[in-house]
């Protein structure tokens, strides 16, 4: 298969990426700078992420279709607002995790932001469970891109006039270059920002500007470090088709009128693992000392048992610590369980922690 | 410098007597990229050619760092142990990760100089 490159490659090069094989894609890793810079640039100032790797769903249709997508997506479709933003997730019957996502309401139908290794399966999983009834596209003319941090919405209304006025989790049209643009406040590193969803042919043009307004370019490397810090999973290490919702500790996603009616796939085992709790949890676990537990780091006990094991690790550096994801046995999901850490054959003490690690500067209006 | 010396695993050496001091290659931060964490081998302890003697982690992953002489650690860099960040900025001086004293000067015939390694370096890629 030919990995594909996106629109901003040639930009990337230019500001001396290092590229990585990524779902498919060659995406920028890190900059000339590298990734602490990056990361710590975005929190103080403004970083600009290339997303177009990620899946722009957009599905057809009006009442009829919020319905049938209440019975895929655990949300209350009926009662958001137009433009409104949600986060959730494609599940199977077993309530495993087939991909988080995005969904926006949009005038003539949803918007639904997916991850770039499955957003072809998912499509395959929605097309069918939906009958195919509805007009769907995965757009590929469309590039996306996110600019996060601080400053992020002053830079922006240079540029754009009205982005300033959206709520989080909001988004609406905006005009740029006589094309019409649609631009959500959202993102997933701990910062308010927005994701701007522009036509391949203007994107570049749209990036360089913000660049010449300060903004810097930040790899995939610093936004696993942004997003880990705030908290945030990552699809096919945090979740994957071995987790649901209420293991990763993400029951806050799913509308509680939802979870009394039920009424979506997956409903039968998120209503008995809440009613009668989940073997396992999704925790964030704090090592005491300088030490990074990577993905797969095995966690023990004070017995020697083993008890988890970690799924996302690296070390934070705005709060200068290392962090961790992981999934414990839910006795010892407790905070400030003490725990052990085995990392290159030696066991660390650390505990299991509050999320985020970093505090988010989220605008008001975020639910 | 000519009196510095190389290995494949990219860490430089420097003798003084029978002092070995060493660290590792500035093209060797520049392919870890930031490191944010540090191990050295403990003060006191023998390592062996070739053998483990510490790890460093950058943001992106863990490597483990090698000797490239055997000896006994006589010192160690507790200032890149505070602050890793230093073996980025300057790694083939001020962050210098031990000191061994070492026996057996023989091992050191098998290490590149400058011009070797910098050769080296660029046609692995790695």
């Amino acid at each position: 298969m030919e990995i594909i490159k996106t629109k901003l490659y040639n930009l990337h090069q230019k500001h001396g990426a290092k590229f990585v094989p990524f779902a498919g894609y060659q995406m920028p890793i890190q900059y000339s700078e590298g990734i602490i810079v990056e990361h710590k640039y975005t929190r103080s100032n403004a970083g600009l992420f290339d997303v177009s790797h990620m899946g722009q769903l957009f599905i057809k249709g009006d009442n009829e279709l919020t319905n049938d997508l209440e019975k895929i997506f655990p949300l209350d479709l009926k009662n958001i607002s137009l433009n409104q933003s949600k986060y959730s997730f494609l599940m199977n019957e077993e309530a495993y995790i087939h991909d988080d996502l995005i969904i926006t309401k949009v005038k003539d139908g949803y918007n639904i932001i997916l991850n770039a290794a499955c957003k072809t399966q998912d499509y395959k999983i929605i097309k069918q469970l939906l009958n195919d009834k509805y007009e769907m596209i995965l757009n590929s003319d469309l590039s996306l891109i996110a600019i996060q941090g601080p400053k992020a919405v002053n830079i922006l209304e240079e540029i754009i006039k009205g982005p300033e006025k959206l709520n989080f989790m909001n988004g609406d049209w905006f005009k740029y270059l006589d094309e019409k643009i649609y631009i959500t406040r959202s993102g997933y590193t701990g910062e308010d920002g927005f994701e701007i969803s522009i036509n391949n042919d203007n994107v570049e043009e749209l990036a360089e500007n913000l660049i010449s307004k300060g903004v810097k370019l930040i790899g995939l490397g610093a936004r696993d470090t942004l997003r880990l810090e705030a908290g945030l999973c990552l699809y096919g290490h945090d979740i994957d088709l071995e987790t649901t919702p209420i293991e990763a500790n993400l029951k806050w996603a799913i509308s509680k009128k939802r979870l009394e009616n039920g009424g979506f796939i997956g409903f039968d085992k998120i209503d008995s693992q809440i009613k009668s709790g989940t073997k396992r949890l999704r925790v964030g676990i704090a090592p005491e000392d300088r030490i990074i537990a990577r993905e797969k780091t095995k966690i023990y006990n004070n017995d020697n048992e083993i008890i988890g094991e970690i799924t996302s690790g690296t070390f934070g550096p705005s709060i200068q610590k290392p962090i961790t994801l992981g999934y414990v046995q839910s006795k010892y999901s407790a905070l400030d369980t003490k725990v052990l850490l085995e990392v290159r054959s030696k066991k660390y003490p650390a505990k299991v922690c509050k999320l985020p690690f970093y505090k988010k500067s989220y605008v008001k209006g975020a639910n | 410098m000519s009196d510095v010396k190389f290995s494949k695993e990219h860490e430089w050496l420097k003798m003084d007597g029978d002092i070995a001091t060493i660290g590792i290659t500035k093209h060797a931060t520049e392919m870890l990229g930031d490191i944010v964490f540090v191990e050295l081998p403990d003060l006191g302890s023998n390592v062996k050619k070739d053998g483990n003697a510490g790890v460093v982690e950058s943001t992106k992953a863990a490597s483990d760092v090698y000797t490239p002489v055997s000896g006994e650690v006589v010192e160690n860099n507790q200032a890149i142990v505070d602050d890793p960040g230093k073996i980025n900025n300057d790694p083939e001086n001020e962050a210098w990760f031990f000191k061994l004293r070492i026996k057996d000067k023989s091992e050191l015939e098998t290490l590149m100089n400058k011009e070797e390694y910098d050769k080296f370096a660029k046609e692995s890629g790695n």
